[in-house]
């Protein structure tokens, strides 16, 4: 039994590689996405009802897929590499994975702080990073920046996620950026003292943990706010704009860029132009409860809803550059 | 063949080993052996291998900061879970093949369904269902008043390592009880005959019996872990395996991170040895079947006691998830179910028993010439083949991938001498993921195997010989009957892991290969819990056939 088994398998493997080479005809790209299927697929089908261009992709943890792009060198299949946070793409091109662009589409619907310096990546959507409070127990006059939150009186009362996250390692590398490492070590320290508990896996606990009275306030992406009140609208939350006097709020992209070896590079290019098109943007963004990256596409009203606010005028790069230097920061200041 | 005492032989070690009997040429069996080895630790050498590059400065900072706290973590974990893993496992094996209580038959099998739920799983739910904003305490604020200070910290020590308990038990169950069934009563009651009360009959005469089974039990689960990130993450409780992903992801430092990861090898190395020096010489080879095994009848405040134990543990580690999973995933079902499901479905039942076929048989392979001559090259091989069961699986997948990738390029560079063009062709392709499970799961399938082996002493191949039986009659009519449960045991265990294994998965599958555990992973890591939930109860459906298959088969003797 083991026998026929075996030598099926090795019958099917082999018939799966030969298929896949004699498939090599068609246009098709091929992706490496650490944007999760269920937001990206809507984009690629879009895509593929539009120009018959067959897209394959896998997904996985941005560090996994980087590693597989660096061992394939120049024979990997991949096209194109979408990733979620600026500090992944950094470290893509960082790591010489990403081809430069010059695309005058590109240019025009990609502001410039949301794009590589050399062109290498291009943000699609933009997400904030903000301040979440119990409206029960907080009144957001009391509120004023992230710093603030290391403030005396929210001693007890702050939630925070993990800093293993990449979100909060951007944010962190975003104060390095504009206070220095000194003072940013303090600022987080603060933090630290004011937890009410261990920090949480991910934002949706902690806007639940405010919601049952464990904390007041807490810091969030907008959009898991989003997802949550509409599943609950009942609960006692709301975001509160932080830095509006002075940086404003952090935000980080979900972005893009074409792999150095692309087989297929004027259609990634094409396709690359295509997500940042109004006719994409509204649906890469909207999936998601995302801003959209083109200022021409208006946000959808859900996320309009929220207000309009002053957003942190970095080049998100900086949060790759910086991110380990965060790490190492919050390590030593406590922040698990 | 008649029973006694005397079955479990303590004889000298049979350093000659089983070809003595055997009329094969040792060094065919020897040399595919160490091709399988090979294959299998040529992950583990690329991540040994980064050892190359030096990573001080990182070493630096986590001595510095975290690396002792990580540490005083993994070492609670490890105690905490052996001990757990330890009492639960061999307490309810040795009841159920023991005793008889109301309810002991569905027990018997019952007890091992929890090994279908992923730890992740049943971290998530855990956490979701117990903290402060979970249904249970928020219905504790509503209806007793005020935040209950008495209830305990879900994220803490103890709840990482309830929930782990619970996840890995099955383990060290599973073997145990097929260890204490197939001593019979026979041994015990001759301990008995020698005025042992039942319960020092039961640590000296069943436990050390059982040893071997209860150690490979307890080994999986601390291998288990040890590559945990999923269940622990989830706690954001920090290990040593946190290490390895903090160099990795947020230093981006991979090379310190596999260096991470190979101490955590060379740990379970030294573990696994030191386990084996204080076994000793000693030979386990247990001679003739069941037997007649009449269990004792408990009664009374015993009976209602035993019943209640093995409830509530089936309760918590299986029955409360379970039901939490399917509120969930009815609630996400018109939003998550489409007709991809089937290939979800598909895919993961294909790989998970090409990937188990596979794995046995090279297990099967690695001990059999292990026992035809066991010398140190054999034994080596076979020792380095079962460690990636301890590896945090995306450093493993790296390691695979890395692999994979160099073959890849010697082959493109042969093809490119005869001027085709060639790509990647193992890379992304079936024969990847697959070896990376045979890579990964070796020590599972490995242990039933050889403990099929070790009841294949000496004396009985003798006993064949001098009934003139030759090589090939020995191999057909004392081998395989007697390994078949072994090897049964090995595949659908594999085949169970396969299904859970998400990490290689998830790097190594070729385009359109998603399967239930992928799934889990693309909502998870969202957030999307409840969503996950619909993935998740499937994989624990899907995981229940070979569940029941493997406990049917251990021996369910009224």
């Amino acid at each position: 039994m083991i026998k026929t088994s075996v030598f099926a398998v090795i019958c099917l493997t082999l018939g799966a590689t030969f298929s896949a080479a004699a498939a090599a005809g068609e246009p098709e790209l091929v992706v490496y996405s650490a944007r999760k299927e269920h937001l990206i697929k809507p984009l690629f089908d879009a895509y593929s009802a539009k120009n018959g261009i067959q897209i394959k992709f896998i997904t996985d943890k941005a560090g996994p897929l980087q590693v597989r792009l660096i061992a394939e060198g120049a024979r990997t299949p991949a096209d194109l590499l979408i990733t979620v946070d600026a500090g992944n793409l950094w470290r893509a091109a960082d790591a010489g994975l990403l081809a430069a662009i010059d695309s005058p589409v590109l240019q025009a619907n990609v502001p410039g702080r949301f794009r590589d310096p050399e062109n290498r990546w291009f943000g699609l959507a933009v997400r904030a990073r903000t301040i979440v409070y119990s409206t029960d127990r907080v009144k957001p006059e009391e509120l004023s920046t992230y710093e603030a939150l290391g403030d005396l009186q929210w001693k007890g009362r702050l939630c925070l996620r993990t800093s293993k996250k990449v979100y909060n390692q951007s944010l962190v590398a975003m104060m390095i950026a504009r206070l220095g490492e000194e003072q940013t070590a303090k600022f987080v320290r603060a933090w630290v003292d004011n937890l009410a508990t261990t920090p949480f896996s991910n934002d949706t606990r902690v806007m639940k943990a405010i919601g049952a009275g464990q904390c007041d306030v807490g810091i969030v992406n907008t959009y898991y706010y989003g997802r949550l009140m509409k599943k609950d609208p009942s609960l006692p939350l709301a975001l509160f704009w932080p830095n509006q006097t002075g940086s404003g709020v952090h935000v980080n992209i979900s972005g893009a860029g074409v792999t150095k070896h692309a087989k297929h590079p004027q259609a990634a290019v094409k396709f690359l132009e295509w997500l940042s098109s109004e006719e994409a943007q509204r649906l890469f963004a909207d999936a998601n409860m995302e801003y959209p990256v083109n200022p021409r596409v208006k946000p959808d009203p859900r996320v309009a809803a929220w207000g309009e606010f002053k957003q942190d005028p970095i080049n998100v790069s900086q949060a790759g550059r910086l991110q380990a230097k965060a790490v190492m920061l919050m390590d030593r200041a406590g922040y698990k | 063949m008649t029973q006694t005492a005397g079955q479990v032989a303590h004889s000298a070690r049979a350093s000659v080993g089983i070809s003595t009997w055997l009329n094969v040429n040792v060094w065919h069996w020897r040399l595919a052996t160490l091709a399988i080895a090979a294959t299998v630790a040529a992950p583990i050498v690329v991540v040994c291998a980064a050892w190359l590059t030096p990573s001080g400065e990182i070493w630096r900072h986590l001595a510095d900061t975290i690396l002792l706290e990580l540490i005083r973590n993994t070492v609670v974990l490890i105690v905490g879970v052996g001990a757990g893993v330890l009492v639960l496992g061999v307490g309810l094996a040795w009841l159920t093949a023991m005793y008889d209580f109301p309810g002991r038959r569905l027990f018997d099998w019952a007890l091992m369904l929890p090994l279908a739920i992923p730890a992740y799983v049943l971290a998530f739910v855990f956490v979701g269902l117990l903290d402060v904003s979970g249904p249970v305490q928020t219905w504790l604020r509503h209806n007793v008043g005020a935040q209950p200070n008495w209830f305990p910290p879900v994220r803490s020590h103890g709840g990482v390592v309830t929930v782990l308990v619970l996840a890995f038990y099955p383990y060290v169950y599973l073997l145990a009880r097929a260890a204490f069934l197939s001593q019979g009563h026979a041994m015990l009651e001759t301990g008995r005959v020698f005025g042992l009360r039942p319960w020092s009959a039961f640590l000296r005469v069943a436990i050390p019996v059982a040893r071997p089974a209860i150690a490979a039990g307890v080994a999986l689960a601390l291998m288990e872990t040890l590559a945990d990130f999923g269940a622990v993450s989830v706690f954001n409780y920090d290990t040593f395996t946190t290490a390895i992903y903090k160099a990795w992801f947020g230093l981006f430092n991979l090379d310190a991170a596999a260096q991470l990861a190979s101490l955590l090898l060379l740990f379970v190395a030294l573990a696994l040895y030191g386990e084996r020096r204080m076994r000793g010489n000693a030979r386990y080879d247990v001679r003739g079947g069941p037997g007649r095994t009449k269990r004792y009848r408990l009664r009374g405040g015993r009976a209602a006691g035993a019943t209640a134990l093995a409830a509530s543990v089936l309760l918590f580690a299986f029955v409360i998830p379970v039901a939490q999973l399917t509120l969930w995933a009815w609630s996400a079902m018109a939003q998550e179910l489409d007709l991809r499901y089937l290939r979800f479905f598909a895919n993961t039942v294909f790989l998970g028993s090409v990937a188990a076929l596979i794995t046995t048989f090279g297990a099967l392979l690695l001990a059999y010439t292990y026992r035809l001559r066991p010398d140190r090259l054999t034994r080596a091989g076979v020792r380095f083949a079962t460690l990636g069961y301890a590896l945090p699986g995306s450093v493993l997948a790296v390691g695979i991938m890395l692999s994979f990738v160099w073959l890849d390029q010697r082959i493109a560079g042969v093809l490119a001498h005869w001027g085709l063009q060639a790509g990647l062709l193992l890379t992304g392709s079936l024969i990847a993921v697959i070896l990376a499970y045979m890579v990964r799961f070796m020590a599972v399938a490995h242990g039933p195997v050889d403990s099929g082996f070790e009841r294949i002493g000496p004396s009985l191949l003798q006993a064949a010989r001098s009934l003139g039986c030759g090589t090939w009659e020995i191999l057909w009519r004392v081998f395989i009957p007697i390994l078949r449960t072994g090897a049964l045991s090995a595949i659908l265990l594999v085949f169970v892991e396969v299904m859970k294994e998400m990490p290689a998965t998830l790097l190594l599958r070729p385009f359109g290969w998603d399967t239930l555990a992928t799934r889990i992973f693309e909502l998870t890591s969202e957030g999307e819990w409840e969503r996950a939930a619909l993935p998740a109860i499937n994989l624990v459906l899907l995981g229940l056939i070979p569940v029941v298959m493997l406990v049917r088969r251990s021996g369910t003797q009224p």
